[in-house]
């Protein structure tokens, strides 16, 4: 079961396992934790896709070959959006690098439409200071999301 | 299965009932879908409205199902949420697919094509 903390500095802590459902089970229980914030509706939707995508991605890349892989998720309050930070032990995310995320082209034939691909262009569309970096075997993903701008 | 289906005029309507479709049943409701459209119907109308939230894997699962409709089938989208509205907004998915307001708005001939 997912292990939820609401830190002293008003972060909010989450560890779980790799896997789908568990990705499923944290996503609700940190919405349900960040509920103290009076967060709009859009707001929150942003934040769930953001994470959501980000958390998916750690499970079907990271931890791919790793069927006990556990991921951390910390939430940081700031004056101008939710800070949040990943962490998980899997392998590194290619070259180094996170993904662009470019959106794949629509103007072709339906049997060519892209059925995937969509995850870093949401994550990197709707998320801010996007920051990977890969230390003593850990990947470290960061970012910001907005809330409250109209 | 949660996915409810219903003759209407020329068209099968196919209503998601589950509230999210997310990267951990991306792929059943890929297979269910293709399994209960696999028939004559023209028209197969996805009613979203139940669907709170819906992830890129959710996504792929719908563009996946529409092609593999039969090529004379035609996939359209009813009763997205703003959540849902929103993936395929920021996509740009929404330009591929006919979206409706809702199910019956699918059946007044004012679809909001975009």
């Amino acid at each position: 079961m997912p292990q939820l903390q609401n830190l002293n500095n008003n972060s909010f802590r989450i560890t779980f396992p790799g896997k789908p459902l568990a990705v499923r089970s944290a996503l609700a229980q940190m919405m349900e934790q960040l509920t103290a914030l009076d967060l709009s509706d859009h707001d929150r939707g942003n934040i769930e896709l953001v994470l959501a995508e980000a958390m998916n991605n750690i499970v079907e890349h990271a931890y791919i070959d790793t069927p006990d892989g556990v991921v951390e998720l910390q939430i940081t309050p700031t004056y101008n959006g939710l800070v949040c930070h990943l962490r998980d032990e899997g392998v590194p995310m290619p070259e180094g690098k996170a993904p662009n995320g470019s959106p794949a082209p629509l103007d072709c034939n339906t049997e060519e439409l892209p059925e995937g691909g969509f995850g870093w262009f949401l994550i990197r569309d709707l998320a801010h200071e996007l920051n990977y970096t890969r230390i003593s075997g850990k990947n470290l993903l960061s970012f910001r999301i907005s809330v409250g701008a109209t | 299965m949660q996915l409810e289906t219903t003759p209407r005029d020329d068209a099968l309507v196919v209503t998601a009932l589950m509230d999210r479709i997310d990267a951990a049943i991306a792929i059943q409701f890929k297979d269910d879908l293709r399994i209960v459209t696999n028939g004559e119907a023209p028209r197969v109308v996805l009613d979203l409205s139940h669907v709170d939230f819906l992830d890129s894997s959710g996504l792929g699962a719908v563009v996946a199902a529409m092609k593999l409709l039969a090529p004379a089938q035609k996939l359209e989208l009813a009763g997205l949420g703003p959540n849902v509205e929103k993936v395929f907004r920021l996509t740009r998915m929404d330009s591929v697919f006919t979206i409706h307001s809702s199910v019956d708005a699918a059946f007044d001939g004012v679809a909001k094509a975009s």
